[in-house]
């Protein structure tokens, strides 16, 4: 904004022209403070309110996070409520959901509450809050988010925000009813009551919008269930505005690690704020300043510094500026300074990503990755990735169909879905500007051809399959204040890459695994399914007068002779060792689950003989297959052996009937979902 | 007559059943059952100069049942031995697409189909008639009428009296099987034997009538000409001691077409003995006609890659290696340019039956 303009005299010149020209001083009046509501009501794009659906989902997202924050700030599990319902806008009748244009969001945690004070200035005043100025991951960062929320609210429907909020069972709930004051950016408050909950501590806050309700991508259910996707410690339940009632349960039991509060980086500051801090510190010399201020500078290392830059260790902090203050910061950013600590990140992990990604992804084939943190301009962060392939065998196993010819020049169809990518950023969905995303684009770099996917140049990789990638940061690189996507610093695009790769990696190898099982298996399997052939012509060429049965007998056991009879069970894999080098993975088969066991949801398919302690499990899920006998045995045989079993044995058949062949369970699950990609 | 047919086709039939006894065998032993098949490429192919054809060799690969590899041909070997048996009780006749068709069906509990297309069930087919030594037609398979014949010709076939002398400008359209048992010869009065790569010529000649003035049989192929079109004059030079020209386009492929009706094919050397005609001349187009019957250079075609590499490959075979092949063949890799037949019309419409031909009889300039 300019401030002043320079010459007066040069607006003399421009008197003879028509326009009304304007004095410094006439400036000079017209120019004042913007209040920053008055900015952010003008600028709502730049929060995330662009247009009346968008802005639904914010809200809903803003409330979610600072719900989410605070229970786990305070160590409790949280569970967390999400009510639409639609408004009627004057006197006219409740429109159907899908049509309505005014919602009201209720959202409702059980976590600390807050205190009678604090609770007008959180909802009502912009950039005002307690995680900006302190450097611990968090999903909310500004103090921005909740009170643009209500002053949307407050501008689109003229309503306030209604808070109910309670400390604890001793204390009594408070009721609140605010608005902001946007030319002051200070609270205004419209009730303030005691009132009766029936809930011991917890916040609820409900705003009424105007909005549009769409399901589809990047919609209020979207963001819930990718949400719980990242956060499988949350019990969430969503009432929808169709007066549905979704529930994620909890699937995971332990709150993630509580993140420490880290003090700034030295790497991670600019000159001015270096300025900033060296005149508000407590510390009494400069030394002492270094140490205290920041992590990672031990007494000895701030006499170095100061020694490298030929100033006092003993000076005081407050008068260091000007070109020695600049001497100081270069020097500091030339120093080799021990990375921050790590343990203000609170990653998922990779347990709590795969039972999320289970309990939330149908799929055949699930992997996680959490690498080791990392660091960008002085900022911790840690890249975790998680890949989900493949449906679900019960899902594709339904219309089994009776197998029909393919005609000349058929295939059997492949999928030609594009993969899915979901991004987090300290456990918060990403639902916007995808391709803006550093870690959209870092998918879009990875090879994945090298891992036994298809991938067009340039485009996500082909299959179905969903990508996850979480970021944690104390500070998250957003590229906007709407929070949508990460700015692409090369330390994370690198780290995501990494990540991406191991995830790749396993899949490469979960693929080619499965790919030679089944190349195996139909090694033998053509001689049995040809041995009939053959046999049948053989009849027909002698006159139909062959003992077609011996026949078969003696080649059969030619055939297995010749494949190495039991040997071959045991590679086929048939033998129920665990997903082996695929760590952290869940491998689902049409005979059950095998992969990391103690995430998996309650209630999950039958009984789960826990593994060993590698944190692999095995779960059989008998799919129902078309020969009831088979079936029961193999029900029957839930356990790790049963899988044995399971395959196949070349049998004689009983006289005559040719249908009497044994394809076997095993064999008709792989023909049934055959999702892999052939190279 | 149709004695002979059902004596030979017991031979046949026996011959079938004999690889149905082979799997019976080797499963009572224990044993793989293993089929060998002599190989059709050119490794397996000799020239036999004194005869003047291709003769097969002896090598022969084997094609064994439990080998993942060749599991599923020898399974489609043995179902295509059982369709022709079945033709050959019947008494009927096929081509190779019906044969294909009547193979094909998905094996039981399974995706697989027998074949997925022709191209699978098409080398079985000549498999089993090299390895059982049965000819094609012995086997009751056609192929399609690939050919035309026209000339003061006599046949009979199926009873029917045809003269190729009063069939218009259409001709007799040559059925792919004309073993006697099938297509007789009842007369023919011609002085040789014309055969045209290109039905477009043959169409002219027809229509100009020239078998009537230079009085011979003309016969096409319509490119490749296939068996019925190479055994019917193989029968007409040897029953009726006819020469045979040969009127190719100037490129390495009509090269290779003379070749083949002169010495037989490489994939099919087996046949050669019934069908090459190691008397055939080739008449033209040669690479020394343009400059002889003065076409311009502007209707000359230059030579891609794959003709330049087809030549140097013709140059090597050894039934190309007389010195007046090897200077055609090096005149035209020489000059860049192939020609074809249709570009004598840029003289005049008529010239390859007014002009050209005669010339060249008159003359006798044609290659052995």
């Amino acid at each position: 904004m300019a401030k002043h303009k320079p010459a007066v005299a040069a607006s003399k010149k421009a008197d003879s022209r028509a326009a009304p020209a304007v004095t410094a001083v006439e400036m000079g009046a017209r120019q004042r403070d913007i209040s920053i509501s008055e900015f952010f009501t003008k600028n709502r794009h730049l929060l995330g309110f662009d247009n009346p659906r968008k802005a639904l989902l914010t809200c809903v997202k803003e409330a979610v996070d600072n719900a989410l924050d605070a229970c786990e700030e305070a160590g409790i599990l949280p569970d967390v409520t999400v009510q639409l319902e639609v408004v009627a806008v004057g006197s006219s009748a409740l429109p159907p959901a899908s049509q309505a244009t005014r919602f009201r969001i209720t959202v409702t945690d059980n976590g600390p509450g807050i205190v009678r004070q604090q609770i007008p200035k959180i909802f009502a005043k912009l950039l005002y809050g307690s995680k900006f100025h302190r450097l611990r991951m968090s999903r909310g960062q500004q103090g921005i988010g909740i009170s643009a929320a209500g002053m949307y609210g407050q501008l689109t429907t003229g309503k306030p925000v209604k808070i109910i909020s309670r400390t604890g069972p001793k204390t009594p709930a408070h009721y609140f009813e605010v608005q902001i004051d946007t030319k002051k950016n200070e609270p205004l408050i419209h009730e303030n009551k005691q009132i009766k909950w029936d809930q011991s501590c917890g916040t609820q806050v409900a705003i009424e919008v105007e909005g549009r309700y769409q399901k589809g991508r990047a919609s209020v259910d979207e963001y819930l269930d990718q949400t719980s996707i990242a956060n499988p410690h949350v019990r969430l339940i969503y009432r929808t505005p169709e007066g549905e009632t979704k529930e994620y349960p909890r699937a995971y039991h332990e709150l993630p690690p509580s993140p420490k509060e880290i003090k700034p980086h030295p790497y991670g500051i600019e000159f001015g704020m270096l300025l900033k801090m060296l005149q508000e510190t407590k510390g009494e010399t400069l030394s002492s300043f270094l140490s205290s201020d920041f992590c990672r500078v031990p007494p000895a290392l701030a006499d170095e510094i100061c020694k490298t830059a030929k100033v006092s260790p003993r000076a005081r902090p407050r008068d260091i500026r000007g070109a020695i203050a600049e001497t100081l910061y270069h020097t500091i950013q030339a120093t080799k300074i021990m990375a921050p600590p790590t343990n203000c990140l609170s990653p998922i992990g990779e347990k709590a990503i795969l039972s999320g990604l289970y309990r939330q992804i149908k799929g055949e084939f699930y992997t996680a990755v959490s690498r080791p943190p990392s660091v960008y301009r002085g900022n911790p962060f840690i890249i975790e990735a998680g890949l989900a392939f493949g449906k679900a065998p019960d899902s594709t196993a339904k219309p089994e169909k009776p197998a029909q010819p393919l005609a000349e020049g058929e295939q059997e169809e492949g999928d030609s879905e594009l993969a899915r990518v979901i991004r987090y950023a300290n456990r918060v969905p990403l639902l916007y500007q995808q391709s803006a995303c550093a870690s959209f684009k870092a998918v879009l770099a990875t090879t994945w051809r090298n891992y036994g996917i298809s991938q067009s140049r340039g485009a996500l990789p082909a299959g179905p399959m969903v990508i996850f990638v979480h970021i944690a940061s104390v500070w998250v690189p957003f590229t906007s204040e709407s929070k949508e996507a990460i700015a692409e610093y090369d330390e994370i695009h690198k780290d995501i890459t990494l990540a991406l790769r191991e995830c790749g990696r396993r899949l490469g190898l979960f693929l080619r695994r499965r790919e030679r099982a089944a190349g195996e298996f139909r090694r033998r399997n053509i001689f049995e399914l040809y041995i009939e052939e053959v046999v049948e012509a053989c009849n027909r060429l002698k006159g139909g007068k062959l003992p077609t049965e011996r026949l078969k007998a003696q080649l059969q056991k030619i055939a297995s002779s010749r494949t190495g009879g039991s040997k071959t069970d045991k590679t086929l894999g048939k033998t129920g060792a665990g997903p082996e080098g695929l760590p952290h993975s869940i491998i689902v088969t049409a005979e059950g689950v095998d992969g990391a066991a103690s995430l998996l949801p309650d209630g999950s398919p039958s009984g789960q003989p826990l593994a060993d302690v590698s944190d692999e499990i095995q779960v059989k899920e008998k799919r129902p297959t078309s020969k009831p006998g088979r079936k029961q045995t193999t029900k029957a045989m839930t356990g790790k052996k049963g899988l044995g079993k399971a395959v196949p044995v070349p049998s004689l058949p009983k006289k005559g009937a040719s249908s009497q062949r044994h394809t076997g369970a095993v064999h008709t699950g792989r023909k049934a979902h055959p999702t892999g990609k052939k190279k | 007559m149709a004695k002979t047919k059902i004596t030979r086709n017991g031979a046949v039939e026996k011959k079938l059943i004999g690889l149905a006894d082979l799997v019976i065998t080797a499963a009572q032993k224990a044993k793989d059952p293993t089929m060998a098949i002599p190989i059709r490429a050119l490794s397996n192919v000799t020239f036999n100069e004194r005869k003047g054809l291709l003769e097969m060799g002896s090598k022969k690969q084997s094609r064994s049942f439990f080998n993942v590899g060749m599991a599923k041909k020898f399974m489609q070997t043995i179902l295509v031995a059982d369709a022709l048996s079945e033709l050959q009780r019947a008494e009927l006749t096929t081509s190779l697409r019906e044969i294909y068709y009547r193979t094909k069906h998905t094996i039981q509990d399974s995706h697989e189909n027998t074949f997925d297309t022709q191209d699978e069930s098409d080398p079985i087919i000549e498999d089993l008639e090299v390895s059982l030594t049965a000819l094609r037609e012995e086997l009751h398979v056609r192929a399609e009428n690939g050919g035309s014949v026209v000339g003061p010709l006599v046949l009979g076939d199926d009873g029917d009296r045809v003269d190729c002398a009063k069939l218009g400008k259409g001709g007799y359209s040559v059925p792919s099987i004309v073993e006697p048992e099938y297509v007789e010869i009842r007369r023919c009065t011609a002085d040789f034997v014309l055969l045209v790569e290109k039905g477009t010529q043959w169409n002219r000649l027809s229509e100009d009538k020239f078998w009537r003035r230079y009085n011979c049989v003309l016969l096409t192929g319509n490119g490749q000409p296939p068996r019925g079109v190479r055994r019917l004059a193989r029968r007409l030079h040897e029953e009726y001691k006819l020469p045979v020209y040969v009127l190719v386009d100037n490129d390495p492929w009509g090269y290779y077409i003379y070749s083949v009706v002169k010495q037989g094919s490489i994939n099919l050397a087996f046949e050669s003995q019934r069908m090459a005609i190691p008397k055939a001349k080739f008449i033209g187009l040669s690479s020394a006609d343009p400059e002889r019957y003065e076409l311009p250079r502007n209707v000359g075609i230059k030579l891609n890659e794959k003709d330049i590499a087809r030549a140097k490959e013709l140059l090597n075979y050894q039934w190309f290696q007389k010195p007046a092949w090897q200077a055609e063949i090096k005149r035209m890799l020489a000059s860049g340019l192939k020609y074809e037949l249709d570009a004598l019309a840029n003289k005049d419409f008529q010239y390859l039956t007014k002009k050209y031909l005669p010339r060249k009889l008159k003359e006798k300039d044609w290659l052995d």
